[in-house]
């Protein structure tokens, strides 16, 4: 069976998710997700879904477990490059994905990593004094 | 209203619900709706089949192109021999479960769409019908 | 009758010169010309072409309109129609393009010696009947494509008031005017997720001075919009909220759960320092003071 790959993007994690993924596929990419952060000790996740023409509520509870799953090994997850015509949809939908960040593409959604990892160290350095 | 096309899909396992999604695209590329109109067409489309799958017991739908007054459209009719649903408000309210129950599906695909009609018995099945239109 | 309608085809043929002139005077005598909005030229072209085209259809279509052997001619009379809609002439001074041809067609039956009083008028009259509905056709097209036009300038209309405009790099503004109907709003976030895309922006500013009034369903929209844009990683800031509208908003309970500004000036400065920037202002140089005093002292 297909999985979709995961690839190491300094010290975060990268999927491109490019096809219109049936229920195994989605919850292969958690279970393959969760195993690389361990392995990797990945800070963040980096989900593109700018090629997904739809996202459903499937995907996007599997994008908020994502997440979650995400934030209990200490890794932040960043979806990006979602299309304008999904957002408004989305919307409409109901799904607000709260649980999720967001950023316009891959290189923001990089940076958004880098600076909250780099708060958190800080914050870490403070308590710590 | 004439029908100009129509094709019917099994709903009987996930594969089945990209299929649904897929004919769907076809027939609202081929009835000109805009590309928004088209996303939410699809992704209504996508949320009944997978209500069909998960809590109808599998079904099928049957995805029309439609023309009216000099518009066209598209037309899915969702049916299955589940165990239909007891409180029809109740579930088109929204509430967005993580385990058993409908969450988003049936007020989403309601809110997605130009006209929807639903008809459900307990113990008989349920029927669902969206349309939108260009 | 047959023999009749063959009769027709011939005469319109073989006197396609005198009616063809004499129509075009009619024309001309009608006015259409008088604005020039077009030439005596075409005005002989099309009409010479048309004649063409009626003549093939009198050969094999009868006297009814609809036959497809008409087609040409009911294409030619559309197109026409449709120009003439788009460059503003009456639905009076188009039609007239057809129905001044009655006369110049009666008077070659009239005037053709073989044929007896009782056969130009039933000529006459199956003429007229053929081109009353070819008329009524050309009228048809033209009430369709003003209507068209109509739509579309909706949608222009649409669009140009709700124009997204760039204020710094990364930073958009939606001056919003008018009142936010879902309609409205549709094409607004469209519009503007599209422009967040195409300029990767982070921040929109939507500033709402312009909107007379927000009302439960209005700020729904306004939420949509800024959820939008947040699913694809820009942020919003809502500003122009005049004091009776925060009032508004406070009795009717609604929550705006976004940044909110009075003016799209405190809006910009805080979109500014979100994204890194600050604005300071010139020193002005000694070199600078020197050059204004220096011309004074030469001179003395």
């Amino acid at each position: 069976m297909d999985r979709i790959p995961i690839l190491k993007f300094g010290n975060a994690l990268l999927v491109t998710i490019q096809v219109d993924m049936h229920d195994r596929l989605a919850t292969a990419l958690e279970e393959d997700l969760t195993s690389r952060i361990v392995e990797n000790n990945a800070k963040g996740v980096l989900i593109d879904i700018s090629a997904l023409e739809i996202v459903d509520s499937f995907i996007g509870r599997m994008l908020d477990n994502i997440a979650a799953v995400s934030r209990i090994l200490d890794a932040d997850t960043v979806v990006v490059g979602m299309r304008p015509a999904v957002a408004i949809t989305l919307v409409e939908l109901g799904l607000s994905l709260t649980g999720v960040k967001t950023a316009l593409n891959v290189e923001r959604g990089m940076a958004l990593i880098q600076a909250r990892l780099k708060m958190s160290d800080a914050e870490d350095d403070d308590s710590e004094e | 209203m004439t029908t100009q096309k129509s094709e019917r899909l099994e709903i009987r396992s996930s594969d089945d619900v990209v299929r649904v999604r897929q004919l769907t695209r076809t027939l609202a590329i081929a009835a000109g709706l805009g590309l928004v109109d088209q996303t939410k067409i699809i992704t209504a489309a996508s949320e009944l089949a997978r209500n069909t799958l998960d809590y109808g017991g599998g079904g099928f739908v049957l995805a029309e192109q439609v023309e009216a007054v000099g518009r066209r459209g598209v037309r899915l009719t969702f049916e299955d021999r589940g165990p239909g649903i007891p409180d029809i408000n109740a579930a088109l309210k929204d509430g967005f479960t993580t385990g058993k129950g409908m969450g988003l599906g049936l007020g989403g695909a309601k809110r997605l769409s130009n006209e929807f009609s639903i008809h459900s018995t307990s113990g008989e099945g349920t029927k669902i019908m969206i349309a939108r239109w260009k | 009758m047959a023999g009749n309608v063959g009769t027709v085809a011939e005469l319109v043929g073989g006197n396609e010169q005198t009616i063809l002139s004499e129509w075009v005077e009619l024309q001309k005598k009608s006015g259409g010309l008088q604005t020039g909005r077009i030439t005596e030229n075409e005005v002989v072209s099309q009409s010479r072409d048309f004649l063409h085209l009626l003549r093939d259809g009198l050969a094999k279509g009868g006297n009814d309109a609809n036959n497809p052997a008409y087609g040409p001619a009911r294409q030619m009379l559309a197109d026409i129609s449709r120009s003439r809609a788009l460059q503003g002439f009456s639905p009076g001074e188009t039609a007239t393009f057809i129905f001044s041809l009655k006369r110049p067609l009666f008077n070659t039956f009239s005037g053709n010696a073989g044929l007896s009083p009782a056969q130009v008028a039933e000529l006459t009259w199956n003429v007229t009947l053929l081109l009353d509905e070819l008329g009524l056709y050309t009228l048809e097209v033209f009430q369709k494509s003003r209507e068209e036009v109509i739509v579309r300038q909706q949608r222009e209309i649409s669009e140009l008031s709700t124009p997204v405009v760039k204020l710094w790099d990364g930073v958009l503004a939606l001056p919003l005017i008018g009142t936010l109907d879902s309609a409205r709003t549709q094409v607004v976030m469209e519009n503007l997720l599209q422009t967040i895309v195409d300029t990767e922006a982070e921040i929109a500013i939507i500033d709402i001075t312009g909107v007379p009034t927000v009302d439960t369903l209005t700020a729904q929209h306004l939420l949509k919009t800024v959820a939008a844009a947040r699913l694809m990683g820009a942020d919003c800031i809502i500003s122009g909220i005049r004091p009776q509208i925060a009032q508004t908003m406070v009795h009717l309970g609604v929550e705006l759960n976004v940044v909110s500004k009075a003016t799209l000036a405190d809006a910009f400065a805080v979109a500014l320092d979100r994204t890194g920037r600050m604005v300071t202002k010139q020193r002005k140089t000694a070199s600078s003071f020197e050059r204004s005093k220096a011309p004074a002292e030469k001179g003395q």
